[in-house]
């Protein structure tokens, strides 16, 4: 049995989420029009004619009811009778037998509406007026005269189509929260409610073919505060495992400031990542595996210390940036590169000499050097790390750089390339007065 | 008196009842990963792969050179690469001069912390995946080096026998022991490409020879079973 809901006004009623509290079995046949499957909702409404009433009563607006064995018939009644109609299983052209053929909606059974209208014209000029008139035209002449369109037609007005619903799917929420009973402090009982809204998420991401590549937790502090973190993920993922891991990780690194009261984890649903695997790729850590060990490094070291290195486009020495590490295919790298992006990074030998190695001194060590005839003679430097002492027995430069002139870090040094002996031992490296102080420092060594 | 059971009486005895226990097991082909040093490459066939090599030496004797050259031909082959820099070392523009591809380099910079530089090693051999991990420790003293303790040298080699990756350790001394599958020495003198100038050019050239070209190497094999040692020196064409 099916019943049909026909809203006259909208008044901001969202009829298909009313339609839900009834059964879940809802089709949404246009705005203002649903129809509801109502089998199996006696034990709640009781009878289909107390169910039409409970919608009556509970709709905020005035609508008409239909009920039906046949939806198509519901729609129709619903559509043209005002209150509630009962339609018995078998007496469909009872009620509807004096509709007008105006009133045949073609598109319920996949019409066009040129042809339909070529067919109510036809019927027209036949004399055939309503919907009782057409069901008494017997079914091979109207296949022969208006094919399968007119015999689809027919049924519709006979209240004999065989249909199932199209059933509207309420929109998933990926969402779950939890309020807990006393607040918590510690990180170990709450990594048990991670735990449990994680598995419940990723159920429902897996339910539906769907991951994630970003989760947004809030947490509600006994002080009232809140405490919102969110994590981003390079690939999407939708194993609760990894989440975790990754949830408590973070959450070490950035805890909340006061007891957390309740819980919530959401996330945007995205399309899974495929990947299809070669015999030949090159080996490579498996993505969620990687994710893991970078927040593991990122909470030895911290965030700002992991990553690949970006050479600045500046002739300041030194100049870099950290940006975060991730796995690249070969046609992304290959499509940034045709682009032009991160051409300071491209590799620039065109020959096969060896390359000369530079360990640069972070800081520079300040040192003092003993200069003879405008020339570096002697250089000392010490730190808590490293000392750097000797007599220079060769050198060169000094080579002026300068730059940013217009800034308050701007530089201005003479570099000098210089070898120091001392025990016997020699050894390269690279030092550097700065003009504005005159201050010595040795910035590397060659190695 | 019952008579002193020798070991190959022994394992006839009771080897039947314990499988390939008695077996020793050793690679014998063991995939290589070049240094990107031709000169290198033919006297060691390259850093074995799922052991662990050592590259050691004084200051400027070619070691950050060998191993900006080494990162350069993995990167360039498509193998994804790890550097540990105990004391924050690594140059990035020197590193683009040789020609690496930062895209496929994850860089960990350890601010000297020797056990954080441990911890994250073992956290990389652990993930998998990694063609080529570096261990800098070029800077550490050699007194602080000599203070490792030998269980994490065991724990690499153990965790790295069983993946293709290559483990090279830079250190000023020798300090991983018989866990070395290949162990480099470097030494050498640095040489000059040109006479000492005070001329102010508009750009700076190298003064320098590329490091690797005039020092020796004494390349110390620790595998196969039967250890060798092999000393040589070459010396390119001078300028």
């Amino acid at each position: 049995m099916f019943a049909c809901v026909h809203a006259l006004e909208s008044a901001g009623l969202s009829l298909v989420e009313f339609a839900y509290g009834f059964s879940p079995v809802v089709e949404e046949v246009r705005p203002g029009t649903v129809v509801i499957d109502v089998e199996g909702c006696e034990l709640l409404f009781g009878s289909p004619y107390q169910l039409a009433g409970e919608v009556v009563r509970r709709a905020q607006t005035t609508v008409n009811v239909a009920l039906a064995a046949n939806p198509d018939a519901a729609i129709h009644a619903a559509t043209y009778l005002k209150g509630i109609t009962f339609i018995s299983p078998g007496e469909e052209l009872t009620c509807l037998g004096d509709f007008l053929l105006a009133q045949l909606d073609h598109s319920l059974v996949n019409v066009e509406k040129k042809v339909a209208d070529e067919i109510r014209e036809t019927l027209r000029l036949w004399g055939v007026r309503s919907f009782g008139d057409f069901a008494s035209l017997p079914a091979a002449g109207v296949s022969e005269r208006l094919g399968p369109a007119g015999i689809k037609l027919q049924q519709l007005a006979t209240g004999k189509t065989e249909r199932h619903l199209k059933v509207k799917q309420p929109t998933p929420v990926f969402a779950n929260s939890i309020e807990l009973e006393h607040p918590l402090s510690e990180l170990e009982p709450l990594s048990f409610i991670f735990a449990r809204l994680l598995h419940h998420l990723c159920a429902a991401l897996n339910a539906y073919a769907l991951a994630t590549n970003e989760l947004c937790v809030t947490m509600q502090l006994a002080d009232q505060a809140t405490h919102e973190r969110r994590l981003s993920l390079p690939y999407p993922m939708r194993d609760h495992k990894v989440f975790l891991k990754l949830l408590l990780l973070d959450t070490e690194m950035h805890p909340p400031q006061a007891a957390v009261r309740s819980v919530a984890i959401a996330c945007e649903p995205v399309k899974p990542r495929v990947l299809q695997n070669g015999l030949f790729v090159p080996l490579a850590p498996a993505p969620d595996k990687l994710e893991l060990t970078l927040a593991r490094l990122a909470k030895l070291v911290g965030e700002q210390n992991i990553g690949s290195p970006v050479v600045l486009d500046t002739h300041r020495p030194d100049a870099f940036s950290l940006k975060r590490f991730s796995l690249q295919t070969n046609a992304d790298i290959r499509k940034r590169r045709k682009a032009g992006a991160g051409a300071l990074n491209r590799p620039s030998r065109i020959d096969d000499e060896p390359c000369l190695g530079f360990r640069t001194f972070r800081p520079p060590l300040r040192a003092i050097v003993e200069i003879d005839q405008g020339c570096p003679a002697q250089v000392s430097a010490w730190s808590k790390q490293r000392s750097v002492y000797g007599k220079v027995v060769s050198m060169a430069g000094p080579w002026r750089t300068t730059g940013d002139w217009w800034r308050d870090d701007r530089w201005a040094r003479d570099e000098w390339d210089v070898m120091l002996e001392r025990q016997g031992q020699q050894s390269l490296y690279r030092i550097y007065r700065e003009l504005e102080t005159e201050h010595w420092f040795v910035e590397g060594n060659y190695d | 008196m019952r008579a002193a059971l020798s070991k190959a009486q022994l394992e006839a005895d009771i080897g039947s009842r314990f499988g390939d226990a008695f077996k020793i097991h050793d690679k014998t082909v063991v995939e290589t990963l070049s240094t990107g040093v031709a000169e290198i490459d033919s006297l060691t066939g390259g850093l074995p792969r799922g052991g662990i090599s050592e590259i050691f030496g004084p200051a400027s004797s070619g070691r950050t050179s060998l191993t900006y050259s080494l990162l350069a031909y993995a990167t360039a082959h498509e193998e994804t690469c790890a550097l540990v820099d105990t004391n924050d070392v690594f140059s990035p523009t020197a590193a683009t001069e040789a020609g690496m591809d930062f895209d496929r380099l994850l860089w960990i910079r350890c601010a000297g912390d020797l056990e954080h530089a441990f911890k994250a090693t073992d956290l990389l051999l652990h993930a998998g995946g990694f063609g080529l991990v570096i261990l800098d420790l070029g800077d550490v003293a050699g007194k602080d080096a000599r203070r490792i303790i030998s269980s994490w040298w065991y724990r690499f080699r153990r965790t790295v026998e069983e993946q293709p990756t290559v483990l090279t350790v830079v250190s000023e001394e020798a300090c991983t022991r018989s866990c070395a599958a290949l162990a480099l020495e470097l030494k050498g003198t640095p040489e000059w490409s040109r006479a000492q100038s005070n001329v102010l050019p508009m750009r700076k050239p190298a003064p320098i020879k590329p490091l690797l070209r005039h020092n020796s190497i004494k390349v110390n094999q620790m595998r196969p079973v039967t250890p060798w040692v092999q000393e040589s020196q070459f010396m390119a064409v001078s300028f």
